[in-house]
């Protein structure tokens, strides 16, 4: 034992040590102070214009009327929701069972090689920009569906909501391919000493250990397809129109307006703003948000509950 | 899938003869084959069959294993006899484990695993074309070096085998059973529906063997299964080995010596290279080995 070593500095301030530590603390709590802070502003703005849409319109006839129809001062904002869940549901439906198959088979059957074509492949499908897949779902996907005989008006809900979830399928995969990749292997190994097959070991032990993951996957992407604005645009039209509970999937052939479909026709028929209807948009926006922050709970509360969480 | 039931009656017949090769093709191994017994070529390879005084379950013949261009095992050549513990030794890296999943075929999971030679069970290369790996590890279940439970609750980490295994009918008992024989019970038959997770070390590792034994294969391959455990739950693990090897032939692979002399009949001792230099009676093995350096290795002169 020398002299220095009894003596040794323990407050650890000649390096600065601690300044920076603080430092690096303050600059990161900036950061993530700013992504609450942006959430809050823009809740903030739309509350404060919706507020100026809700001194025309009533609150109770916007939320419960059956008719959106701008020219007329007609603000009923079913349609449009009618719409939005429409699209949301179709591209469920395609988007789930394709985009988990997809992860399943990244994940527990591809071969490295397969993986490192089909990864990028995957990444770049979710790189194009949206207002090509509206062109496809027009151009394409509409007359396709026409052929093989549904009576499809040339903007539709169907072929729009298709398209999105088309869109959203590499979302899906990629994120659940994440999750069901960071299970364990030994997990999988114990799965097939018992004399599982790969089937029974990727639905019956990767899928449920990465459960939570997988639905976050589907929230993200649902979110998606909740605001997807250029497909629907392009694609699905802009006529807002009620659910019909005699004929439940009758709006499906028709044209359709969502949400975000009516508020980019609220800001590009009037862009100076002012009238009731420029301000519509901010009241849909504000409800769009509410949907989408319910839908967020909700899935994590189904998560929790299915969770079978690793180590 | 024609295993399910069958799978749990066979260890009568397969203790039974040496002529048995033909009843075998009805047991599950073997898939795709018609059940006319027309495997009769098959017959003659098991009459020689070492007959001491338990039969032979596994015999290795010229196994070569590799992995890519490396050579993880040299021609071993083993006979494993059934309903005793045969322990591996020997030191790290020399292919303890690599022939353990030699045996169950877990190395098919690894890309570039190769294995040459002949790897008999009951007489029946495993490594043929026609046996399925599913049905092989139905027969031969496998304790892994950490404890692997699933995260799902106990009950359902005895009962996945099962499950996967077609068996329905009286799946609370025979979890009951496999918890008993793992000497669990006791200590969890109020909190089945507890996470596997949430159980000690050394509680899992009971849980991962009662996992491999629900399902009542014919062997157990243990790969170091009391190294992540303090004494105390590994002298259990130990206790357990003993029992289990009344009804199961059991393969354990361990690093302990002392744990080998303790609870195995028979002894493999490989060395670096993955060659298996010397296999015998455990009491021979470690009182008077034949090999300088198996001797060596087994005082800690080496490796
Ligand atoms: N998955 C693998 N890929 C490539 N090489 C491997 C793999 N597994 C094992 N090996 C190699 O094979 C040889 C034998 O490994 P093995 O794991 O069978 O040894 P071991 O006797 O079980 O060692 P330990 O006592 O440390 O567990 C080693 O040289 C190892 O590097
Ligand atoms: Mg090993």
């Amino acid at each position: 034992m020398n002299d220095d070593s009894i003596h040794a500095d323990l407050t650890g301030s000649a390096t600065g040590r601690i300044a920076k530590e603080r430092l690096y603390h303050w600059l990161l709590f900036g950061c993530a102070a700013v992504t609450v802070f942006v959430t809050v502003s823009i809740v903030l703005t739309l509350a404060a214009d919706a507020i100026t849409f809700f001194e025309d319109v009533e609150l109770f006839s916007f939320l419960t009327g059956t008719e959106w129809e701008s020219r007329r001062g007609e603000y009923g904002v079913l349609p449009l929701v009618n719409a939005t869940l429409t699209v949301t549901l179709i591209s469920a439906v395609v988007a789930i069972p394709i985009g988990t198959a997809a992860a399943v088979y990244l994940s527990e059957y591809a071969s490295d090689r397969m993986r490192s074509i089909l990864k990028p492949a995957l990444e770049i499908l979710a790189g194009i920009p949206t207002v090509v897949y509206g062109y496809l779902a027009l151009v394409y996907l509409t007359p396709w569906l026409r052929a093989t005989g549904l009576e499809l008006n040339l903007f539709n809900l169907l072929s729009a909501s298709i398209m999105v979830g088309i869109l959203i399928v590499p979302m899906v995969s990629s994120l659940s391919e994440d999750a069901m990749s960071a299970v364990p292997d030994e997990l999988r190994q114990a799965g097939y000493g018992l004399g599982a097959t790969k089937y029974e070991v990727s639905t019956g032990i990767v899928i449920p250990a990465a459960v939570s993951g997988i639905f976050s996957s589907y929230i993200l992407a649902l979110s998606r397809a909740i605001g997807e604005t250029m497909i629907v645009v392009m694609a699905a039209g802009a006529q807002a129109r009620m659910f019909d509970t005699a004929n439940p999937f009758a709006h499906l052939f028709q044209s359709g307006q969502t949400m975000t479909a009516a508020m980019v026709h609220a800001v590009t028929s009037d862009a100076v703003g002012g009238t009731p209807e420029f301000y519509s948009m901010f009241a849909i926006g504000l409800t769009l948000f509410f949907i989408t922050f319910a839908m967020n709970l909700l899935s994590n509360r189904i998560a929790t509950r299915y969770r079978e969480e690793y180590q | 899938m024609n295993f399910g039931l069958p799978t749990l009656t066979n260890t009568a017949n397969t203790s039974t003869a040496n002529s048995a090769t033909n009843d075998e093709s009805t047991t599950p191994l073997e898939r795709d084959r018609p059940a006319d017994g027309s495997s009769s070529t098959d017959a003659g390879r098991s009459s020689t069959r070492a007959t001491t005084e338990t039969d032979t379950i596994i015999e290795a013949r010229g196994v070569d294993v590799y992995y890519d261009a490396d050579q993880a095992l040299q021609s071993v050549d083993i006979e494993i006899p059934e309903r005793q513990v045969t322990a591996m030794i020997g030191p790290s890296g020399c292919g303890k484990s690599t022939f353990l999943r030699s045996i169950n075929r877990m190395n098919d999971l690894i890309d570039i695993a190769r294995v040459e030679g002949e790897l008999r069970f009951h007489g029946k290369n495993v490594y043929d074309e026609d046996v399925d790996p599913v049905a092989l590890r139905r027969k031969i279940g496998m304790v892994f070096q950490k404890p692997n439970p699933f995260p799902k609750s106990i009950r359902d980490n005895v009962a996945y085998g099962l499950e996967v295994q077609g068996t329905t009918d009286d799946i609370d008992e025979r979890v009951e059973r496999a918890l008993k024989n793992a000497a669990l019970w006791d200590e969890v038959r109020d909190q089945l529906d507890k996470s596997g997770l949430e159980l000690s070390g050394g509680q899992q590792q009971r849980l991962c063997i009662a996992r491999a034994i629900a399902t009542d294969p014919e062997v157990i391959l243990m790969d170091e299964p009391a190294s992540a455990l303090d004494p105390v739950a590994t002298s259990k693990i130990e206790d357990l080995i003993e029992e289990l090897a009344e009804e199961y032939t059991v393969v354990i692979v361990t690093h302990n010596m002392q744990q080998a002399a303790r609870i195995s009949d028979k002894t493999a001792v490989f060395l670096t290279g993955g060659e298996l230099v010397e296999f015998g009676e455990t009491e021979k093995i470690f009182e008077n080995p034949d090999h300088d350096r198996v001797e060596d290795y087994i005082t800690g002169k080496f490796g």
